[in-house]
């Protein structure tokens, strides 16, 4: 086995309001007249541990709110974790001189769900994807455009076409260009958020292709960010399901599409529509996904799990080894 | 009444814009029955929501319907005065939006928008026209509908926004029901759920559905019948099991290639080359040809719809007649 890219130990996110004078008085006021202050914490993430190893292609799945996203964007080192540590081959980036540390960050690069939002629109595509090596000393003086063609030819794109500004190009080729903008700066990892969520089918398998190569070529490590268990299944190595901040389970992707132990999991699967289903009977989990605001105590699925105990209400099922490499987060399993 | 709810003929919707001409819908004919289901599939751009629109009459200017007919229980909708439309939109004929903010007022209680719809179309008494409200809300599934019907909009989550704007369609029990790509926004859970109500109602009332959206996995297993649209074309239509287990058009066979459950896991994925034509300026003939790796010197000229097989339509002139592995 590879040696581990990325550690992640006991990461929690938390957001919440930062309180002026007035706001603590009238939480303290109303506490004194019996109404205590109800706490506006969102819990994004809430102590994850997960381990990417070198050359890995890891699916995260899960749906809105449950956190994948804040997860993607502190390994790409774009947010501090508020508790626990990122650890980049092994070392705390916490810890890193400020050089290292921007060093660590360029080997750590993030393509986004929509392609238009994520791109500078009054920049031309030349300077979007050579700015960052440019700025870092990348590019030996004199080769910038030799440099850019080179980085816009591996995405898929013509060179011929980096004179022009982001708003001339279609969704697939603006992935394109963040692709290659994120690619510009020689990074060792890729998390990818949603990179493929915006686009129609028949272009999203171009990218995931585009991706697949890229792969291949450069050697790279990827997070997967997705809610689209078709694309992750295709192109994972390991998936990891989240619900509303926790790692529910683990495992090899053939693994957890063939053996998924968590009811979660289980419920996930069974209601992705399939391209061979015919008149399927739709079921539907029962209830809503909980706010990260106002969490169900014990394990989060509860309310919404056919198999909920009295346990799951109180106890927070901890994350287990059920066979080699699978782990799941279920009170069945023990 | 006749069990054919919907039949469109020949129908286009064109957009006369200064920079030309934009034929978004052009020569698209297709019907649904009572409690069928068409599935309505496309890529952005291809025309399957300007033909939702066209349906139920709603194409603002630049856009008007440039010909064909839509006849709705033989009735030609295509013909009707904007005072007619009305009688009928949110009637006899309703639409569910991607974006169900779309169809709710953010400012208004749901009770006052559902008790508005109904006596729009039905003289009843303000508590008969909030007792089907509830009902309704009930129907999809809400719960606690007579508390739920003093909320706001902005007091419900995604999914439970959609099923009122759901509640809202199904208030006059209509015929025929639009929706344009309503589960689209939506997590996996929440749109099985949603998908479930749908299935239901459609069974017990007998509502024709037109759902219309960019996921083949979808309508594989909702749609009674499919219609894939290309550059403003029905390129091919029929029962789903034809469409999607046998499908004829280089176009729809390259989509379903390029869906990642039908390729092995880790596999490079077929992929269509290109990208989708601009309606602009759309090639000579089939719009397709520049993408397809079957097109020769016929292909310059407009290929005609043809019918292989009863109640399945194809618009190309060298269909793969092989099944698919």
């Amino acid at each position: 086995m590879s040696a581990p890219v990325i550690e992640l130990r006991g990461v929690s996110k938390r957001f919440g309001k930062s309180f002026d004078i007035a706001a603590r008085l009238t939480h303290r006021l109303s506490g004194a007249l019996g109404r205590p202050y109800k706490d506006q914490t969102v819990h994004a993430v809430d102590t994850v541990d997960l381990t990417i190893r070198k050359g890995e292609v890891v699916g995260l799945v899960g749906e809105s709110g449950c956190g994948k996203s804040t997860l993607g964007r502190m390994v790409a080192g774009i947010m501090p974790p508020s508790d626990g540590s990122v650890l980049w081959q092994g070392t705390d980036i916490a810890t890193l001189s400020p050089e290292a540390a921007r060093a660590v960050k360029l080997k750590v690069q993030m393509i986004f769900q929509d392609p238009y939002a994520s791109l500078n629109p009054r920049l031309r595509v030349a300077e979007i994807v050579g700015e960052a090596p440019r700025v870092h000393g990348m590019i030996p003086r004199g080769t910038f455009d030799a440099y850019v063609d080179a980085q816009l030819h591996r995405a898929g794109l013509d060179p011929a076409y980096k004179r022009r500004y982001p708003h001339q190009f279609s969704g697939g080729q603006r992935q394109r260009i963040g692709i290659a903008r994120a690619l510009a700066v020689q990074p060792e990892f890729l998390v990818c958020d949603e990179a493929v969520a915006a686009l129609d089918v028949s272009i999203q398998a171009q990218i995931l292709n585009l991706f697949m190569d890229l792969r291949a070529e450069l050697d790279l490590t990827y997070l997967f960010i997705s809610h689209d268990l078709g694309v992750v299944e295709h192109l994972s190595d390991r998936v990891v399901i989240m619900y509303l901040g926790r790692i529910v389970e683990e495992a090899r992707a053939e693994e957890i599409f063939a053996h998924a132990n968590h009811p979660y999991t289980q419920a996930l699967l069974s209601e992705v529509p399939r391209i061979e289903a015919r008149k399927k009977h739709f079921v539907g989990v029962k209830g809503e996904i909980p706010s990260p605001i106002d969490r169900p105590t014990g394990c989060h699925f509860h309310p919404r799990c056919p198999h909920a105990m009295p346990r799951c209400a109180i106890e927070a099922p901890a994350l287990r080894e059920i066979a080699p490499g699978h782990r799941s987060a279920c009170h069945l399993n023990t | 009444m006749s069990d054919m709810t919907l039949e469109v003929r020949n129908l286009r919707t064109h957009f006369f814009t200064r920079a030309g001409v934009v034929r978004a819908v052009e020569d698209v004919s297709f019907s649904v029955q009572r409690g069928r289901v068409l599935g309505l599939v496309g890529e952005s751009g291809s025309g399957k929501t300007v033909t939702g629109f066209s349906i139920i009459r709603l194409v603002d200017p630049p856009g008007r319907i440039a010909g064909g007919s839509i006849l709705f229980h033989g009735r030609d909708l295509a013909k009707l005065s904007e005072r007619e439309m009305r009688g009928l939109r949110g009637n006899r004929i309703a639409m569910i939006f991607q974006d169900p903010m779309m169809t709710l007022n953010p400012v208004l209680r749901i009770d006052t928008q559902m008790i508005e719809t109904v006596r729009a179309h039905a003289k009843v008494s303000h508590a008969e026209a909030r007792a089907r409200s509830r009902d309704a809300l009930g129907m999809v599934g809400i719960p606690s509908p007579d508390e739920r019907l003093e909320s706001y909009p902005h007091q419900f989550s995604g999914g439970m926004r959609q099923r009122v704007a759901i509640a809202i369609a199904l208030l006059h029990r209509p015929d025929l029901i639009i929706a344009d790509e309503p589960t689209t926004a939506l997590d996996v859970t929440i749109q099985a759920q949603i998908l479930a109500e749908v299935q239901k109602l459609a069974a017990n009332v007998g509502t024709a559905l037109i759902w219309i959206t960019h996921d083949l996995s979808v309508v594989a297993g909702l749609a009674d019948e499919i219609a894939v649209m290309y550059a403003g074309r029905i390129v091919e239509a029929g029962d789903v099991a034809t469409v999607l287990d046998r499908p004829s058009h280089p176009y729809t066979h390259g989509l379903i290639g390029s869906v990642p459950s039908r390729n092995k896991r880790g596999t490079r994925l077929r992929q269509i080359p290109g990208m989708t034509p601009s309606l602009l300026d759309l090639p000579e003939g089939c719009a397709f040809r520049a993408r397809c790796a079957y097109a020769d010197a016929a292909c310059e000229k407009d290929p005609p719809t043809t019918e292989p097989a009863r109640g399945h339509a194809l618009r190309c002139f060298h269909p793969l007649l092989e099944p698919v592995a």
